[in-house]
């Protein structure tokens, strides 16, 4: 199941590689940067949207069905681009990309999550980690093979239209072993007996209910505030590393700062796996501890010596990011502890609006305030000082709001097929 | 859901090659990584 999930978590995992195509698509369609983002910013709403809406008919219509829509919605989004590059019409490439492929990410970021969870009820969080480690891993191929293919094809509308066909193509047949191997194991297979896929002490709650406990809101901030905090050394992590050490005897070069984010997608990756399979031991709500707590440290240090010591940075940053990844990864089990497998995908596909949320309220943040003091006339690690304390204060939010959480109340509970609310 | 699953080595086969259709790919986006990343203690 894990190479069924990783074909297609590994190929939607391409929407953080837009950027291979903004400037091709700026100079050949004659397009500004904001205009050039929005096939990934609407792919990305999109995303949010179908994860929220269709998780429901994800679990109604089973993984097999889910990585179909996701396959042809994702594919038939690079073909419209194509048709779009090539006549020249770019709001082709917007409804293509951004509107239908962004379908194709949400339905395909939850379409193996509850499944992998049947296969692997003892470990939960290693399973989910596996996939949504793929999802991580989508933009390190795709980001070369892109900018390959665009040398090859050229840079000008047909050979952005040539290679945004390849990738229809290719991403088609790629996510068909998953469309083929996937499938829900037999009660015999596996350990998808009832007691293990049920949340802790045997709980099953429907999406619809979950989305009406504290508990669900409650990890919702926990996601916006862990993500929120990634995004912020992320949006800006090459200026970053390149301004704090810009009055250091050893400046930091362009190529030397593209070594970095380099090194910040590796470490995403890796807390992805390796974080949420350490989640399956020391647990969830410790997991997260660890996360917010040591996150908001790691932050402290950034902020209060970061400019002394390069190594220091770096590190610091890196188990942010790794932190950033094991968010994601660990979320669907922590959901699984908490609602059962019932309907975890659907749950899951609600939960993934934090994602959204955060992706706007990061940037914004970061963006804002280092715009604002350099106005008044700061530079250097002074422009992200601010930044980096209310990052420690998001954090702060997330650990009080994960030590709130508390096994889910009975009432919302489903008891044998059949939803029973108890007396309030 | 899905036809019987193939069995015994037929199996095992499968497993071989579905994993390395997922781990070839993401090999060489390793191997990219990796090239750039060096740039942050040799640029």
């Amino acid at each position: 199941m894990p190479p069924a999930a990783l074909s297609v978590h590994l190929s939607i995992g391409q929407a953080y590689a837009w950027s291979v195509f903004k400037a091709p698509l700026e100079s050949s369609l004659d397009i500004s940067g904001t205009l050039s983002a929005l096939p990934f910013q609407l792919g990305i709403v999109m995303l949010g949207l179908s994860a929220a809406f269709g998780g429901t008919l994800v679990e109604r219509n089973g993984p097999r069905w889910a990585m179909t829509v996701a396959l042809v919605c994702f594919s038939s989004g690079f073909l419209l681009s194509a048709l779009g590059a090539y006549t020249g019409q770019y709001w082709l490439i917007v409804l293509g990309y951004g509107f239908v492929g962004g379908i194709g990410l949400g339905i395909g970021y939850i379409s193996p999550v509850s499944t992998l969870i049947k296969w692997f009820p003892d470990r939960p969080g290693m399973a989910t980690g596996i996939a949504i480690m793929g999802f991580g891993g989508g933009a390190l191929i795709a980001s070369p093979w892109s900018t390959r293919m665009l040398e090859s094809f050229g840079s000008d509308s047909s050979g952005i239209a040539t290679a945004f066909l390849v990738h229809g193509l290719v991403y088609a047949l790629f996510m068909s072993l998953g469309v083929l191997l996937i499938r829900v194991p037999r009660p015999a297979e596996g350990g998808a007996a009832e007691d293990a896929t049920a949340g802790v002490g045997g709980v099953q709650v429907s999406a619809r209910d979950a989305v009406r406990t504290p508990q669900f809101w409650l990890l919702w901030l926990v996601l916006v505030m862990n993500v929120t905090a990634g995004i912020g050394i992320l949006e800006k992590a090459a200026p970053m590393i390149t301004d704090f050490f810009a009055g250091s005897s050893t400046p930091v070069s362009v190529s030397a700062a593209a070594g970095f984010v380099a090194l910040l997608s590796a470490a995403n990756m890796a807390g992805r796996i390796g974080w949420s399979s350490t989640s399956d031991l020391i647990g969830r709500k410790n997991v997260y501890r660890v996360y917010l707590g040591v996150g908001a440290l790691m932050y402290l240090l950034i902020a209060l010596f970061g400019d002394a010591s390069k190594p220091l940075f770096v590190l610091c940053a890196l188990v942010i990011l790794s932190f950033y990844g094991g968010g994601f990864a660990t979320i669907p089990a922590y959901l699984k502890d908490l609602f059962g497998t019932y309907q975890v995908g659907a749950i899951h596909g609600r939960l993934l609006t934090a994602w959204s949320t955060a992706g706007v309220l990061g940037p914004l943040i970061v963006n804002w305030i280092a715009d604002r003091q350099q106005e008044a006339g700061k530079e250097g690690p002074e422009l992200y000082g601010t930044s980096l304390f209310i990052m420690i204060g998001l954090l702060v939010v997330g650990f009080v709001a994960n030590e709130l959480v508390r096994p889910v109340h009975a009432k919302y509970h489903v008891k044998e097929g059949v939803h029973v609310p108890e007396p309030a | 859901m899905s036809p019987n699953p193939p069995e015994g080595a037929g199996r095992r086969g499968l497993i071989a090659l579905s994993w390395l259709w997922v781990g070839a790919p993401l090999a060489y986006g390793l191997y990219e990584l990796v090239r750039k990343a060096t740039q942050l203690f040799t640029g």
